[in-house]
Formats: structure tokens, C-alpha cells, sequence
């Protein structure tokens, strides 16, 4: 049984002929660390809100397909039934924080689930402690670094306890050390919770390692989808301007001259091991 | 990516002497900057957020004064001339496209500035077409700009400040949202501008486009200057920037991982990295 | 901008601030009361004076009288449309009584600004909407409300941006006659429309996500609840309140009837 089942799926706008999703054919499995990439507007942003039920729900326009998420169809299942499924965050912390302290925006959601008290507390606790940020219960969330708001809205979502969180170029507007910082807590968190992720990011350098799936989509369309590896060495990526990870790269250059890696490292550490293997090799 | 500054003649174009910024808040933006950029540089200002890039940018064009000090831009002193003036030196394009547009239609949009500058009407036309052939953005000189997508709201923005011709181009954050197809195109403009002659300046937190496109850097921190130097120092002084928020490029963290080897660890680019790692292979 | 910075609520410890909310809206509003059932200049001012020890615990001292300036022009302008009402409408003359009618009815509006600005510096957007909850008001419209006022900072910093941007592009809005300037506004205003409502696309989104009106009956976190203090201050209210009706009552009223 797939978490997510995504079968001929199609969306265009009314006022539009252009098709933003054309004929999307796509299953995930629980646990699965999906990383969603692509040239801008070939239609990641809308797969992603076809998932939770923005599309159709809250924006109009022709779908033609079906969406099952956690065996909802997104199409008959209003947003808020789908929300304790499927959580979403979004690129701006600015415009997905409603209240004046950490403590009560994490809790934002669960009142309008209508949770009982006990059970909101008992659920911002382990969404700040799962998060890490105990100590920031109080503060107010303006007040908080562009990193530390994001990981508020992360903790925010986690309280619904979904079994996916979807997460929309989270990275876009932060430092890099913040920007590491949250894809290595959204890593944790898959790990520790087993919750599935599904992550649009153009930093592939520093989420690339953490993936278990790739998928490339291109003007509406699923190109390549397949594990990391295996996608990098693809034609397709060098074409369609993906951001291959340096290393990558490095290893791909090296490989020309001397093929020394059969697997393509995706982290320093690989590579690294890989290439003192082979120079003890060769010195021998 | 070759380093490519370009110095004609080494015209000092902009001087900073000892400035500071205070806010009215009371908040000290700038503490204690001494800086000088001469014509045709290639200038990346770094540093975390908050740490006054922004307020030192808007420094440049006299949208700010310094509290103590003074800056010269072509040698005027910027408290005594007006931001509109000083603007046709200095062109800057904000992070946000969208907090600028309001005509109804692109052309209409590129004449703005262009009639506040006092040009005559036969001058606006042509800079007009020129501006919009050379950002490639003639097909939609009739459409609103409001309907543009992301990176061809960019590509507008960089428009409309080319369009007066001004020495000095600078860009606040131009890479965040963009994906790698457009940040290349963004690197091979800024080379063009320079050989052009004209002086850029970028504001950026994003180490792997100034690892590739290796300009001067200037790190800063808490409103003052930390480095000052080409790429391959400054970038690869790993406690300078970590007091910036900021990460090592990916090629350098490699090499600081593969220094016991003998590699040296101030290499920022893949290519110098593949050329070493081949020696090393061939036992050189 | 500074105009509003009198009536934003202001994020600091104080003996005020820790208080039920509910209690800091009854205070404002029996100054407010007590100010509009006297005619006295005394009275009016005697409130005004009352409100600055409090401004002063509650650490927002520099922000009350900023309260306090941004209600002068309004004030005046009431003054100004009393005088006239009376010189005009009684055949041209001014007596003494119509200035100090007057110079009474704009300091009570001054009053007025400055006892809402205490409660509105010393508490939260959320507290606000819980006091707004607790008085039966559907939460939608508590919402609106509270987003509204959450949003202004937020609001007045990109109209800044967009400012440095247009004047960037050589806007300049000090230069030119009236209609000149009116004109320029459209370079400024046109932008932050724009912004506001692709900001209300993305904030909505967000809230859908979030289950925003999944349940008819929402749960409340954090509740509302009075001290000790709170309900010691509430009844020196109502005293004050009962004292200064019956005041009103038998020194003005009562000599009348009899």
C-alpha cells in the first residue's frame, strides 16, 4: 500500500491552455525521502499542492486524474480532513505565522482541529522538543532568525503528527548554515519518526545525501525518478540545468580520465574513502 | 570559471571613509567601514543576514547617510546630492522584483526611471528596445509585468536598471529563488557587464555562485569588515566565515578533508580540483 | 509611521502588562466613560495625569506620549470645528463658555487616544483576540482583526522598501506641485496593493493548511484567567466608576430635579 498514488494526473488553469501537470504517473512509500527538482515552472510547486488539496480545493482550474494521499482522494476530501495526513511549509516563514509567541502558533493548528487542551500541550511539547527549539517556547516568532522561523513552522506542522510533510523550497530565503540546519532536522526527523518527506530544494549540494528518491520534472512532466546515484549520472540532468552536487561533478570529470568511481559519492566522505582507496591502490 | 576582474585603469569609483550607521531605532548598522571599489571590479559583499549588507548597499546611492563618516561616489559626497542623481551612477536592483512594478505594461514600466532621469522621448525608445532585446524579454514588451514569472520578473528588474546606463550595477540576493540555468545566465551577465567595464557589485549569501564566479570578497559581521580579498582567501579561511553564518564552498570542504594528502586547501573550483585530483592520480 | 508606534503593542516585562487584559480594556474604558460624563476641563485633565503613573510602571512612557502627540492634530482640528460651529451659528459672537467648550471636548478626545493606548501598547494581538472571544465575538471576524493588526508593522516596512526602490528609479516624491505628488503616490501605493494580495493568497494558503475552520467549536490554548490583582484592580474600578456617577449624579443632577 503506497502513501501517496498519483495516476494521470493533469491540472491547467480555466483561464489557461497551458498544461502545468501533464499526465503525472507517480507512487511514494511510507518513510521515503523524496527530493523534488527541476528547472523553475516545470510544475513542482503544483504537484505539491495537488498532494494536500490546495489544488483543487483552493485553487481553481482542470484536473484531470487521481490523487490518493494516506487513502484519501485529494479531490473529494476537504483540505482540513487531508491536513492531519499531509502537512505543508511553505518558502516565506513570514507568511505562515499567525501568532504572537512560538508556543501558541505551534498550537494554531490543533485549536482549529479542535483538540482538547491536554492534548495540544501534551502535542507542542513533543513538536518543540522533536524540533529542538524548547527554549524558544516563549519568544515570539518575529522577533527569530529566518532559520529559527522555519524550524517554528516545521514544529508547527509536526504537531498535526502527519505521516508526510511536504516542503516547498523551505531552504530559499536562509543562510546556508541555516539552510543545512533544516535539511539535516527534516533528515532526523524522517529517521526518528518515520515520517515521509517530500522536499522541493535547489541546494542539491546539501540535500541530495539525505535522499532516497529523485525526481526531475520538466515543463510538467516527470522526466527521471530514480535514486540519487543513479540520477546524476543521467544525460538529463547536465541538459535540463539541474545543480549537481560539486562532488559530483568532480567525480564525473575524474571519471572520464580514470574510472575510478563506480558509484557516484554524494557526500565528501564517499568520495573521499573512494579516492585514498584508489591511491593506495595504485601505490602498490 | 576563470577570475575574471577586469581593471581599466583603476579608477576609484566608490570610497567608503570610516562610516557608521546608526538606525533610528538605535540600532548600529555599520560600525567603523573603510572600503574602496575601483571601475570594472567584480565585488560580492557576504556576510549574514543582519550583518549590513543591505544597509551598506543603500549607502551607494544615498538612500541612506552615514551617521559618521562619508561616501564618495565618482567623487561626490553623497550627503550632498540626492538620491536620484547619484542613482544614475549607481543602478541597484532589490531582492524583490515585485515592490517596484505598477505600469501596465513592460515598455511602460522601462521608461519610468528613464523619464525620471530627464531623457528625451527618441532616447527612451531606443533604450527601451535595447533594454529588452539585451535582457531578452522583447516578446513580452506588451504584457503586464505583474504576469511575468519569477525569473523573467528578474531578468526585468536587471532591465530597467540597464536601460540608463549606469557605471556602477548592484544586486541585493539576485540568486535566491533562481534555479541553475538562471544563475548561470546571471554569472555570464555579470561577465559581460564587466567586460563592458562596468563595475558590479552583488550582495549575496550564496557561497557556491561566488565559489564559481570568484570576484572580490567582503565579508561582513555585525557591521563591520571582517575580509577582504580574491575568492580562494577569503572564502576558504574557515573561521572567518564561520562567524558569518556561512559554510565553506563544497570543493574547498573537500580539499580541507583531502588536505593530509597534500592537497592544498584553498581551492574553490571544480576545475582546479579535478586538475589536482588528476596529478595526484598520475603521481605528480 | 511613528504615529502608530503609540498604539502598537510593545513586547517588554511589566507589572501592567502581566495583567488580565480584560481588566486593562475596563480601565481604559471607564477613563473613557468618566471623561465623557464630565464637562470639566479638571476632570478631563485629572484623567490624563492618572494615566502617567501607569504608563510609567508599565515601562511605555515614550510611547503613551507619542499617543499623546499623534491625537494633538486630531484634537485641534476638533477645537477648531467647535469655535467655528459656535462663532458661526450664534450670529457671529464667541463667548467664553464656547472656547472652553471647546478646549473641554478636544482634551477629552485626548484622553480618549491616550487610555486605549494603554491597553493597546500592553497587550498582545493574541490576548486581544482572546478578550474579543471571551465578549462572544465570532472568532472569523476576531481573526481579521488580529491578523490586521499583526500585519501593519509588517506593512509599513515594504512600503519603506518599495519607497527605497522607486527612488532608486529617480522618483522623487518631495519635488512638484499637488497633483505632481499625488501622481507619485501611484509608483508607491500600486506595488504594496499588489503585495497585499498576493500576501493574502500565501497567508490563506497557509491557513488551509493549518485546518483553519475545521471545527465549529475551536479550542482555545490559552485561556483567559484573573489573579488576585486582577480582581483587587477591577473592583477599584467599578468603585471609581460608582463614585463618579454618583458624583455627577448628586452635585450636578439632583440639585436640578429638585
Amino acid at each position: 500500500m503506497h502513501i501517496i498514488e498519483i495516476e494521470n494526473l493533469s491540472f491547467r488553469y480555466t483561464t489557461s491552455d497551458r498544461k502545468i501537470l501533464d499526465n503525472i504517473n507517480m507512487v511514494i512509500d511510507e518513510g521515503e525521502f523524496v527530493l523534488l527538482i527541476g528547472p523553475s515552472g516545470c510544475g513542482k510547486t503544483t504537484l505539491c499542492k495537488c498532494l494536500n488539496g490546495l489544488i483543487p480545493h483552493f485553487h481553481q482550474g482542470i484536473l484531470e486524474g487521481k490523487v490518493i494521499v494516506n487513502n484519501y482522494n485529494v479531490a473529494e476530501t476537504p483540505p482540513y480532513v487531508l491536513a492531519s495526513s499531509i502537512g505543508m511549509v511553505f518558502q516565506n516563514p513570514e507568511n505562515q505565522l499567525f501568532s504572537l509567541s512560538v508556543e501558541n502558533d505551534i498550537a494554531f493548528a490543533l485549536e482549529n482541529l479542535g483538540y482538547s487542551r491536554d492534548e495540544i500541550k501534551e502535542r507542542v511539547d513533543f513538536a518543540l522538543k522533536a524540533v529542538g527549539i524548547e527554549d524558544l517556547r516563549n519568544r515570539s516568532p518575529f522577533e527569530l532568525s529566518g532559520g529559527q522561523q522555519q524550524k517554528v513552522a516545521i514544529a508547527s506542522i509536526l504537531a498535526m503528527k502527519p505521516k508526510i510533510i511536504v516542503l516547498d523550497e523551505p531552504t530559499s530565503f536562509l543562510d546556508p548554515l541555516s539552510a543545512k540546519n533544516i535539511i539535516d532536522l527534516i533528515s532526523e526527523l524522517r529517521n526518528k519518526l518515520n515520517i515521509t518527506i517530500i522536499l522541493v530544494e535547489h541546494r542539491l549540494d546539501l540535500a541530495a545525501r539525505n535522499a532516497t528518491r529523485i525526481i526531475l520534472m520538466d515543463n510538467g512532466k516527470i522526466v527521471l525518478d530514480d535514486e540519487p546515484r543513479k540520477i546524476f549520472s543521467r544525460i538529463e540532468t547536465e541538459v535540463l540545468g539541474v545543480a549537481t552536487p560539486k562532488i559530483i561533478r568532480i567525480a564525473k570529470s575524474i571519471n572520464k580520465k580514470y574510472r575510478i568511481f563506480n558509484e557516484l559519492p554524494l557526500t565528501i566522505e564517499e568520495f573521499s574513502s573512494i579516492l585514498r582507496g584508489n591511491l593506495i591502490d595504485r601505490s602498490k | 570559471m576563470k577570475n575574471f576582474q577586469v581593471f581599466l585603469g583603476g579608477i576609484l569609483l566608490i570610497e567608503v571613509n570610516n562610516i557608521e550607521y546608526i538606525y533610528p531605532s538605535g540600532i548600529k548598522a555599520l560600525d567603523g567601514i573603510n572600503l574602496k571599489i575601483n571601475n570594472g571590479e567584480y565585488v560580492a559583499l557576504m556576510g549574514e543576514n543582519g550583518a549590513g549588507k543591505t544597509t551598506l548597499i543603500k549607502h551607494f546611492n544615498g538612500l541612506l547617510k552615514p551617521t559618521k563618516g562619508d561616501v564618495y561616489i565618482n567623487g561626490i559626497n553623497t550627503k550632498n546630492e540626492s538620491v536620484a542623481k547619484l542613482s544614475r551612477i549607481v543602478g541597484i536592483v532589490f531582492q524583490n522584483p515585485d515592490h517596484q512594478f505598477f505600469e501596465e505594461n513592460v515598455e511602460k514600466e522601462i521608461s519610468f526611471a528613464l523619464r525620471n532621469f530627464g531623457f528625451k522621448e527618441e532616447v527612451i525608445k531606443k533604450r527601451i528596445d535595447w533594454a529588452l532585446n539585451f535582457m531578452n524579454l522583447e516578446k513580452y514588451r506588451n504584457q503586464p509585468p505583474f504576469l511575468l514569472s519569477g525569473g523573467e520578473k528578474k531578468r526585468l528588474a536587471l532591465a530597467i536598471i540597464l536601460s540608463w546606463d549606469p557605471e556602477i550595477i548592484v544586486l541585493d540576493e539576485p540568486t535566491i529563488g533562481q534555479d541553475y540555468i538562471q544563475k548561470e545566465k546571471l554569472m555570464q551577465l555579470i561577465i559581460q557587464l564587466n567586460t563592458q567595464g562596468k563595475t558590479v557589485i552583488i550582495a549575496t549569501h550564496d557561497i557556491e555562485f561566488v565559489a564559481e564566479s570568484k570576484p572580490r570578497v567582503i565579508l561582513l559581521s555585525k557591521g563591520k569588515i571582517i575580509d577582504d580579498g580574491p575568492t580562494e582567501e577569503v572564502l576558504t579561511d574557515i573561521e572567518k566565515i564561520k562567524k558569518c553564518s556561512l559554510i565553506l564552498p563544497q570543493v574547498t570542504q573537500l580539499m580541507y578533508n583531502l588536505s593530509d594528502l597534500g592537497f592544498p586547501r584553498k581551492i574553490v573550483s571544480v576545475e582546479d580540483a579535478v586538475k589536482l585530483i588528476l596529478n595526484k592520480l598520475e603521481g605528480k | 509611521m511613528s504615529l502608530l508606534e503609540g498604539f502598537k503593542f510593545k513586547s517588554i516585562q511589566s507589572p501592567i502588562h502581566k495583567l488580565d487584559p480584560r481588566v486593562k480594556l475596563a480601565m481604559s474604558f471607564s477613563i473613557f466613560l468618566i471623561s465623557m460624563m464630565y464637562i470639566e476641563i479638571q476632570i478631563s485633565i485629572l484623567l490624563l495625569i492618572i494615566q502617567l503613573p501607569i504608563a510609567y510602571i508599565a515601562k511605555i512612557l515614550k510611547e503613551w506620549i507619542k499617543s499623546l502627540s499623534s491625537s494633538l492634530f486630531l484634537a485641534a482640528f476638533v477645537f477648531f470645528m467647535n469655535i467655528g460651529v459656535s462663532y458661526f451659528s450664534s450670529g457671529y459672537m464667541l463667548t467664553i463658555f464656547d472656547i472652553y467648550n471647546a478646549l473641554a471636548l478636544s482634551i477629552r478626545l485626548i484622553t480618549l487616544f491616550t487610555a486605549f493606548s494603554i491597553f493597546l501598547l500592553t497587550t498582545t494581538p493574541d490576548e486581544l483576540g482572546l478578550v474579543m472571544n471571551s465578549f462572544r465575538i465570532p472568532y472569523d471576524f476576531t481573526f481579521a482583526f488580529i491578523m490586521a493588526v499583526r500585519f501593519v508593522p509588517v506593512l509599513v516596512g515594504e512600503l519603506q522598501t518599495i519607497l527605497d526602490a522607486q527612488k532608486s528609479r529617480g522618483l522623487e516624491i518631495e519635488k512638484g506641485n499637488l497633483i505632481k505628488r499625488i501622481k507619485n503616490l501611484i509608483p508607491v501605493f500600486i506595488p504594496l496593493l499588489v503585495n497585499v494580495f498576493r500576501r493574502s493568497i500565501e497567508l490563506a494558503e497557509a491557513l488551509e493548511v493549518k485546518a483553519f475552520g475545521a471545527s465549529k467549536k475551536r479550542t482555545n490554548f490559552k485561556e483567559l484567567k484573573m489573579d488576585k490583582i486582577d480582581y483587587i484592580l477591577l473592583i477599584i474600578i467599578v468603585i471609581m466608576l460608582v463614585i463618579a456617577i454618583y458624583a455627577r449624579f448628586i452635585i450636578i443632577i439632583k440639585p436640578l430635579i429638585a
